[in-house]
């Protein structure tokens, strides 16, 4: 699938925490903002919370026929039984992304590079844990590259309730600055555990 | 006609089929929706809830699902255009009014938005297991047509048609989604309102009087009325005449229910939607519908890779089922029609009879909960093809 510039991404973690909202904004991003090709598969129990929950996400630059994702090029994980459960699935050199204080990774595979961030927290210091999903999706908009930065901000704010545009846009963004300082840092921010 | 603009969301979007297929919906003129929450579905008509009120539209939050089965039609005889929402356990339930609407002829639509089975099954996993229930899910002979769309685009093209074949044959017509398909988020582009055909319904234009509510017209669908317009009979479930009275005979059974078989049956050309790819030199094609089409797709550009030549015929409509489109695969080249579902042998049956020994018809079978695996129908294909 890599031709046409195509990205499979799964995005995991408990339900309430956000990871479908995440995935709509980075679909969204790309399909109106930047007028690519996404879909978005998600699977979830019958609970409302604290299930696992997870979206597999798909980016191209074409239309994209099998929305199913066996080996993700990424996988962002906000919970611990998402790191254990998907990051074996991770392709060669694949990436993972993660909630730092939610999973402690171990035993991560040579060939991946990864990148933590304590976007639970950057959440509460904005007073709304529950912003954590935005936090994530600013801090993958800036390490990955799946998603025009630009395109992604808008997304958020066309896709969250109206009234806390403000408080998600600062949450996208103190998530992308703290991607964009992780990379400028260089091999130290790199493969953290 | 066209589409009324104040109905239609024009534009590019990211959405999920459930939300779509309350978009086409709306596009398609429907302004009246009962219903009753079940996961898969419920995501349709929370759209519907939301977008009515600035549409001059109205939902009903029913006490079951038996009530929003018959509200629906209610309504369409007050003159709208009306859906109703469910997912299995809940289409169970409504399985006596779908028959109503099909001997009534009153145009509506039913949503299906299929999940593992049976009972209460798997709420939030995908199935395909309803595809007999949509064709005899009620009792006694009756037709009906029933779509499948294979994404969120295609869940907002289908419900516009589903709306645009129920005004023409004066039917209920089943929209069967799955999970996948009602809970998958795609690009979705809503054209403008004057680039969406719209089907009218087909009001009389005779006099309270000279009208005869069940007289066949064209295509053997009789026009319609809507209350207020003056005429005054009778809208029963029983068998009935030209005037609508129920008429407890034999003969009047036989032209009925027959008409109301035909209509529908006769029409299958005209009903057949579906989408056809590499046929032309297939030795094996492998017919699907609905979201096990996509992982098809898949497996067909694996297999070809691999030296089979394989083909892919996709079918949007299930039913009536498409039996020229057999006829016309068979005959050449082709030897083999593989078929996979996410159940365990029900769409197969109709191709098996209608293929009648001319091919060898292999199912792949799938209880549901989630799609087949590309490797599994790759391996049939190959074997089909050896």
């Amino acid at each position: 699938m890599s031709e046409a510039n195509t990205s499979e991404i799964r995005i995991a973690g408990f339900g309430g925490q956000g990871v479908i909202l995440a995935g709509m904004i980075l679909g969204k991003g790309a399909t109106i903002f930047e007028n690519r090709h996404a879909t978005l598969v998600q699977s979830f129990g019958p609970e409302a919370r604290g299930g696992s929950c997870s979206a597999q996400v798909v980016l191209s630059d074409q239309p994209i026929a099998y929305p199913y994702v066996a080996r993700p090029r990424i996988l962002v994980a906000m919970s611990q039984e998402a790191f254990e459960r998907f990051a074996p699935d991770l392709a060669p050199n694949g990436l993972l992304v993660y909630e730092q204080d939610l999973v402690k990774v171990h035993d991560l595979r040579p060939d991946l590079r990864s990148f933590g961030i304590p976007a639970t927290r950057i959440a509460e210091e904005l007073r709304r844990r529950m912003v954590l999903n935005i936090v994530m999706v600013g801090f993958v908009a800036a390490v990955t590259g799946l998603v025009g930065v630009e395109a992604a901000r808008k997304a958020v704010v066309d896709s969250v309730p109206k009234g806390t545009e403000h408080l998600n846009v600062t949450a996208f963004d103190k998530g992308c600055e703290y991607g964009r300082r992780l990379i400028a840092g260089g091999p130290a921010g790199e493969g953290k555990a | 006609m066209q589409a009324d603009r104040i109905g239609v969301l024009t534009g590019v979007h990211f959405i999920d089929g459930d939300f779509a297929a309350a978009e086409g919906a709306i596009a398609a003129g429907c302004r009246f929706a009962a219903g009753y929450p079940i996961t898969p579905s419920t995501e349709v008509v929370e759209r519907l809830a939301s977008r009515f009120p600035f549409v001059g539209g109205l939902f009903i939050q029913m006490e079951d699902e038996i009530a929003s089965s018959i509200a629906i039609q209610g309504a369409v005889w007050a003159g709208a255009k009306a859906i109703t929402v469910s997912s299995g356990p809940g289409i169970s339930l409504m399985a006596e009014h779908i028959g109503y609407a099909a001997m009534t002829e009153t145009p509506c639509v039913f949503v299906n938005v299929q999940r593992g089975g049976p009972s209460t099954g798997l709420p939030t996993l995908p199935g395909q297991a309803d595809v007999m229930q949509a064709r005899w899910g009620s009792h006694g002979d009756y037709a009906i047509i029933a779509l499948c769309p294979n994404s969120p685009q295609e869940a907002f093209d289908l419900a516009v048609t589903a709306f645009n074949f129920a005004e023409r044959y004066r039917s209920p017509v089943m929209l069967l989604l799955d999970e996948c398909i009602g809970h998958m988020l795609e690009k979705v582009v809503i054209p403008p309102a004057d680039e969406i055909e719209v089907v009218p319904r087909r009001l009389t234009e005779k006099k309270p009087g000279d009208y005869l509510p069940y007289l066949p017209g064209d295509n053997m669908v009789p026009e319609m009325v809507k209350a207020g317009m003056g005429h005054r009979f009778h809208i029963t479930g029983l068998t009935h005449d030209e005037r609508g009275y129920p008429v407890m005979t034999a003969a009047a059974q036989e032209k009925l229910v027959r008409r109301l078989v035909d209509k529908i049956r006769l029409a299958s050309r005209d009903l057949a939607l579906y989408e056809a790819r590499w046929l032309d030199d297939a030795e094996v094609v492998v017919l699907s519908y609905g979201i096990t089409s996509r992982v098809v797709h898949r497996a067909v550009e694996v297999a070809r890779e691999r030296g089979a030549k394989v083909g892919q015929l996709r079918l949007k409509t299930i039913w009536p089922f498409p039996e020229h489109l057999i006829d016309q695969l068979l005959g050449g080249r082709v030897r083999s029609i593989v078929v996979p579902e996410l159940n365990l042998g029900q769409l197969v049956l109709e191709v098996e009879r209608t293929t009648r020994g001319r091919a060898k018809v292999v199912p792949i079978g799938h209880a549901g909960g989630t799609v087949h695996e590309v490797g599994v129908i790759v391996e049939a294909i190959l074997e089909a093809a050896k």
